[in-house]
């Protein structure tokens, strides 16, 4: 409950910053995508399995919604996310099929394979990518309006806020569920979940699913607030990136992932700002200290101290 | 005697020239407790693999109430009815001693919530009432893995007995369990089967706890079923008592 009251008031606080300062809307609404690509890695993670290519998704997404922009202009921004998410989740749902027969390292690096493979002939089918260069996305209409820039970048912000909150009290309810519960169950123990009369390949491909439309959805607005697309948006680099969020902010709770996308942001930041020549020693640094520090990220650190605390005054 | 839950027709399994299981017939009636007994690589734990589908024989049937289960999965056998316990616990070590019992409850419906609680897509008073039964009830917020193993093996079995199952088979219930605590253990066990009038089978080295447990008892050497009746007639075998249970007298 805590943390829900915490999320909502850094929501209203990040859609004040976005009004006050119009500069900050573009980083706010590029954080909460990078917040909610890394809920969706998150999933899952919670199951024992770290995808390293899991940032396709987003890609596909993304160019999804420049291919049917290109196609269709005067589509509103809001369908051109509801229509390149579903594609993008049906690729997940089909290539999810595959991907639960394995686990562990092999879980990780046949997603990491797969995106290698999507990067690859989004760079070199030049003719219909625009190779390396990518393709520009004109600013649509969003929910009928007809905006300038910095209207759009409002209602973009407030929209991805909007969704961040759902999807992060989706994640909440998933993963105190019975299929989030089987889920991370599947970490544990497989075998019992299999003598249970449950499908370990289908407990994991739900979460995979899910974790797919979280990633879709961030691909899809990081590609309107951009308005281009190209091939390094589902690079091993990025898929990296949204498991350092994850280790950073945690999976136990849908608050970790935002936290974690708001502290790499900063530190991506200051590095850049203060130690240009070597900003990935700063992140490196960051990642060995949380891990030393808090192996269940910086909400799980707090979650087990709010546990703690609870349980001493029992 | 009652109908048989389970039979198994000439089944055979090896392993390159070792053969685990060798042209076994054999038939559980419902309502017996049989004790399995037999040194180890006797090949007690392969035929319950075979059973419960985990491995699948080389010939021969299995039929589970009537049903051919040869061919079928672990996960299809449990939904039939049958429950499976291990000689080391399978356990979700990171939920709590009700969250365990509350996804096995939540596993027998077959569907699982997607937004529901857990604790709440679930009967309370059953994961309570099976939690009381194997004498967990105050465990209950533990988690699992912390437990020590006298109650990981209660727990693994009370895990089995929330599908309720026709049968339950449980292999080594008290290995790992100190001596003066096995009889409590499956004392247990059995009110617990007893109560949900549960048909159980289960592999047990010590002579005592089969005696007193068990109403049939099947002796297994090489691959084979060497003897199968009363505890009283297969523990005073000859054979039995020098291959399997060690007596250098006779």
């Amino acid at each position: 409950m805590r943390f829900g009251l915490i999320s909502l008031v850094l929501a209203a606080a990040m859609m004040a910053i976005g009004v006050l300062f119009p500069w900050m809307k573009t980083i706010g609404i590029l954080g909460l995508c990078y917040g909610l690509a890394a809920l969706g890695v998150s999933l899952p993670a919670r199951s024992g399995q770290v995808s390293f290519g899991h940032a396709m998704f987003a890609c596909v997404a993304a160019y999804a919604v420049a291919f049917t922009a290109k196609a269709f202009p005067q589509l509103d921004g809001l369908m051109l996310i509801v229509w390149s998410v579903g594609l993008s989740t049906a690729f997940c749902a089909v290539l999810g099929l595959f991907m639960v027969r394995y686990r562990g390292i092999f879980f990780g690096m046949l997603n990491l394979a797969v995106s290698m493979v999507i990067v690859a002939l989004l760079g070199k089918l030049y003719s219909l990518t625009g190779g390396t260069d990518g393709i520009r996305v004109d600013r649509p209409t969003f929910f009928g309006f007809v905006t300038e820039r910095n209207e759009f970048e409002t209602l973009l912000l407030g929209f991805t806020l909007l969704v961040s909150m759902g999807c992060g009290w989706f994640y909440q309810r998933f993963i105190h569920s019975a299929s989030g519960e089987a889920l991370s169950g599947l970490k544990t123990n497989e075998t019992r979940l299999e003598y249970l009369g449950l499908s370990a390949h289908k407990v994991l491909w739900v979460g995979y699913v899910i974790s797919g439309v979280f990633l879709s959805l961030s691909g899809a607005i990081f590609a309107l607030a951009q308005g281009l697309v190209t091939p390094d948006m589902g690079s091993w680099m990025r898929s990296g990136e949204f498991v350092f969020i994850m280790i950073l902010g945690g999976a136990s709770h849908a608050l970790g992932a935002f936290v974690g996308a708001g502290i790499f942001e900063v530190v991506k930041l200051a590095a850049s700002a203060y130690m240009a020549g070597v900003w990935q020693l700063l992140l490196g640094v960051t990642l060995l200290v949380v891990i030393v520090v808090a192996p269940d990220g910086i909400i799980g650190a707090l979650e087990k101290k709010k546990e703690n605390k609870q349980g001493e005054q029992a | 005697m009652s109908e048989p839950i389970l039979i198994a027709k000439d089944v055979c399994l090896s392993f390159g020239g070792v053969f685990a299981a060798d042209h076994i017939h054999f038939e559980l009636h419902e309502g017996e407790r049989l004790a399995v007994i037999g040194q180890n690589g006797a090949g007690k734990t392969t035929f319950i693999n075979i059973c419960t589908g985990y491995l699948k024989p080389d010939a021969g049937q299995i039929l589970f109430n009537g049903k051919d289960i040869t061919a079928k999965t672990p996960r299809d056998i449990v939904r039939l009815g049958m429950g499976r316990s291990f000689q080391l616990p399978q356990l979700f070590v990171d939920h709590s001693v009700q969250q365990c019992l509350e996804i096995a409850a939540a596993a027998r419906s077959g569907k699982l919530s997607w937004l529901t609680p857990l604790s709440q897509s679930v009967s309370h008073s059953e994961v309570l009432e099976t939690m009381e039964l194997v004498g967990l009830r105050d465990k209950a917020g533990e988690l699992s893995g912390s437990l020590p193993e006298g109650h990981k093996k209660l727990l693994d079995v009370a895990m089995a007995l929330m599908l309720q199952p026709k049968l339950i088979i449980m292999d080594e219930p008290t290995s790992g369990v100190s001596s003066e605590d096995k009889h409590g253990l499956m004392a247990l066990i059995m009110q617990a089967l007893d109560e949900r009038k549960v048909t159980s089978w289960f592999v047990e080295h010590d002579v005592d706890i089969v005696s007193k447990y068990a109403t049939r008892v099947a002796a297994w050497i090489s691959g084979q079923i060497a003897a199968d009746g009363a505890p009283s007639d297969v523990l005073s075998n000859p054979q039995i008592k020098k291959e399997v249970l060690g007596d250098m007298t006779c």
